[in-house]
């Protein structure tokens, strides 16, 4: 084994945390707003994939230019699985934590279904995309030109996204209303549009997440699942709820993956993930960046 | 204890045992191969859920993972039997031993962590155990192993011609997990667990060792979903990590007892006599064309059950109770 080829890894490892970090970074906003895990994240991703697939099929839209059409359907998603079921599984009398895992499971597997009913179980792909296949070298390492544009994406996202949240009304009104949900109805927020509206952040930034993975990953109706996983794992390293947390908890992640791949045979890659976020809630049972 | 406690707790017995011997009697009548499977899935997911209530329902560390134990009771059966010629009773006790063993070793760093972290733990878990079988080549690696046929017998537990010697063994481990439930609620523990539940930080300054008792529902809920694998193993008498070991198997265990009730006696297997026919029925039905639709049905069902009724169907059961009350 090489510096070369460590580096490479790392490299690669890199571009691929910052997406990850972009995956789960909607999960981690939705539960520090609301203590709500979302169990169909994986489908939102699947679902913005989709999205891209057929803009690119039918329209020959081209997932860069697609990205923001996937992450606005994806909002409007988010918003409505607020309105429809979140915000009666969170009114639950009994067995509130219960209702939110099963309610959200329950619309995964009905979206896995719609999936394959719809789109079939055929494996899709969007080939000859613009940056598809390219590389960029940069002092000797090649870097895959969508993984790089996935990962300048997050960080502008995750930018905008800070922003957002400090110098808005509306980010002001969610981060008070996560505070305090009871406070924010006297001085007049409606407690249920900065759901809403969050539940449709979450779900446009994993729509921005998938379009920019429809160009380099296969699409299928169980797509999400594997991606889910990583995406719960980041947000528990980097502490449930924050922003920030998500995104070292992506990078992190993304460069464990890729040590793990030089040292283990590839199908065993995800266990150097799981390995080390056990390791880290063991010593620090609130991650990295959680508030205790 | 006063007497209408003792009497309801003596009422549940006599039920359970009338309920028991009235199974027994089904498959006497009830001959059609596909029904005899769909009785012996449904008791058997019954035990499950009824085993993962103990742990998730009654002591409230909600478990994502149980297919681990699952896993490792089919995996441990499975291979003392092709491997040693073990019989399948000794890999039995051999795989319950071991997964709740195993339950302890990761309860000891799990349990302090709390809510979703628990849960998200115990499904990264699981995960690792499905990657390490999928890569242990002398275990069958990803493809799995198949028990090989060395014909009839009690002693290898293996019947080609009926499916009545399964069905009678599913219907005991069902006896045999709600039995001890129903013996642990009225015990030390089944108040620990409650308490545990409820208010961990209460129980806790009230003298319940918190730790001890989530440690001991962990290891008698690992114990019996382990038993309910091997009995799997020799029954499918093919298994491979993501059909034993899979993430949807923790949920397969989960759902019965969500829908029946959670942390409930009855509720476990209430849940399974609903939703396991249910599932196997859509599955053959509408499913065969593999288009998703039992999926779709499947999947609404469980949303507009954790919305509409979050105590489980039980609760229609008690509320008729209360009133006669």
């Amino acid at each position: 084994m090489t510096a070369e080829t460590i580096i490479q890894s790392l490299a690669s490892g890199l571009l691929m945390g910052l997406l990850y970090g972009l995956i789960a970074v909607g999960l981690a906003l939705i539960f520090g707003l609301m203590d709500v895990v979302n169990f169909a994240h994986g489908e939102f991703l699947m679902l913005a994939m989709y999205v891209t697939f057929f803009l690119f099929t039918f329209f020959a839209i081209d997932p860069l230019l697609s990205a923001p059409l996937a992450a606005a359907a994806l909002f409007v998603l988010g918003a409505v699985v607020y309105l429809v079921i979140v915000r009666f599984a969170m009114r639950a009398k009994a067995n509130v934590g219960m209702v939110q895992i099963f309610a959200t499971f329950g619309l995964a597997i009905v979206m896995r279904g719609l999936a394959q009913l719809f789109f079939t179980a055929d494996y899709r792909s969007v080939p000859n995309s613009w940056l598809g296949g390219k590389t960029i070298s940069v002092a000797g390492i090649f870097l895959p030109q969508p993984q790089l544009f996935g990962a300048l994406v997050a960080i502008a996202a995750f930018g905008g996204l800070y922003l957002f949240i400090n110098r808005t009304d509306f980010g002001r009104a969610l981060e008070a209303t996560r505070e305090d949900p009871g406070a924010v109805a006297l001085v007049g927020i409606d407690k249920n549009r900065v759901f809403a509206l969050g539940w449709g952040l979450g779900a446009a930034l994993v729509g921005l997440a998938g379009a920019i993975m429809a160009s380099f990953f296969y699409i299928y109706p169980d797509v999400g699942a594997s991606f889910a996983l990583i995406a719960y794992v980041t947000v528990a390293l980097g502490g449930f709820g924050s922003v920030f947390g998500a995104f070292a908890g992506g990078i992190i992640v993304g460069l464990v993956e890729a040590t793990t791949a030089l040292v283990l045979p590839p199908s065993l890659k995800s266990v150097g993930i799981y390995a080390v976020y056990l390791l880290v809630v063991f010593i620090r049972p609130r991650g990295l960046f959680g508030s205790m | 204890m006063d007497k209408s406690f003792t009497e309801r707790r003596r009422r549940e017995l006599l039920v359970a045992a009338c309920l028991t011997v009235a199974a027994a009697l089904v498959p006497l009548f009830v001959k059609n191969p596909n029904v005899q499977n769909i009785m012996i899935l449904t008791l058997m997911f019954g035990a499950l859920s009824q085993s993962w209530n103990i742990l998730s329902g009654y002591c409230g560390q909600i478990s994502l993972g149980h297919a681990l134990y699952f896993g490792l009771g089919a995996y441990t059966t499975t291979l003392l039997f092709t491997k040693f010629g073990v019989p399948p009773w000794f890999g039995m006790l051999a795989g319950g031993a071991i997964s709740a063993l195993i339950a302890l070793a990761l309860g000891y760093p799990c349990f302090r962590l709390g809510g979703h972290y628990f849960a998200i733990a115990t499904i990264v878990i699981a995960e690792i155990g499905l990657l390490l079988i999928q890569n242990w080549e002398w275990a069958g690696a990803a493809l799995g192993i198949e028990m090989p046929v060395r014909g009839d017998s009690w002693l290898k537990f293996q019947f080609a011609r009926s499916k009545l010697p399964y069905f009678y063994f599913a219907l005991a481990l069902a006896c045999v997990a709600w039995f001890v439930t129903w013996w642990l609620e009225d015990s030390k523990w089944g108040y620990w667990w409650r308490a545990v539940k409820d208010n961990p930080d209460a129980a806790q300054s009230l003298g319940v060792v918190v730790f001890d008792s989530k440690m001991g529902a962990a290891a008698v809920s690992a114990f019996l979903v382990a038993v309910g694998g091997s009995f799997y193993a020799m029954y499918v008498s093919y298994i491979d990590p993501g059909s034993v070991m899979g993430f949807q198997f923790s949920l397969l265990m989960a759902l019965p007892a969500v829908l029946g009730g959670i942390g409930t006696l009855w509720g476990p297997l209430l849940g399974a006599v609903i939703l396991i026919p249910l599932t196997e029925l859509t599955r053959s039905y509408i499913g065969g064309s593999g288009r998703g639709v039992d999926l779709i049905v499947y999947g609404s069902l469980i949303v507009v059950i954790a919305l509409a009724r979050p105590e489980g169907l039980i609760g229609l059961f008690s509320r008729r109770k209360g009133a006669s009350r």
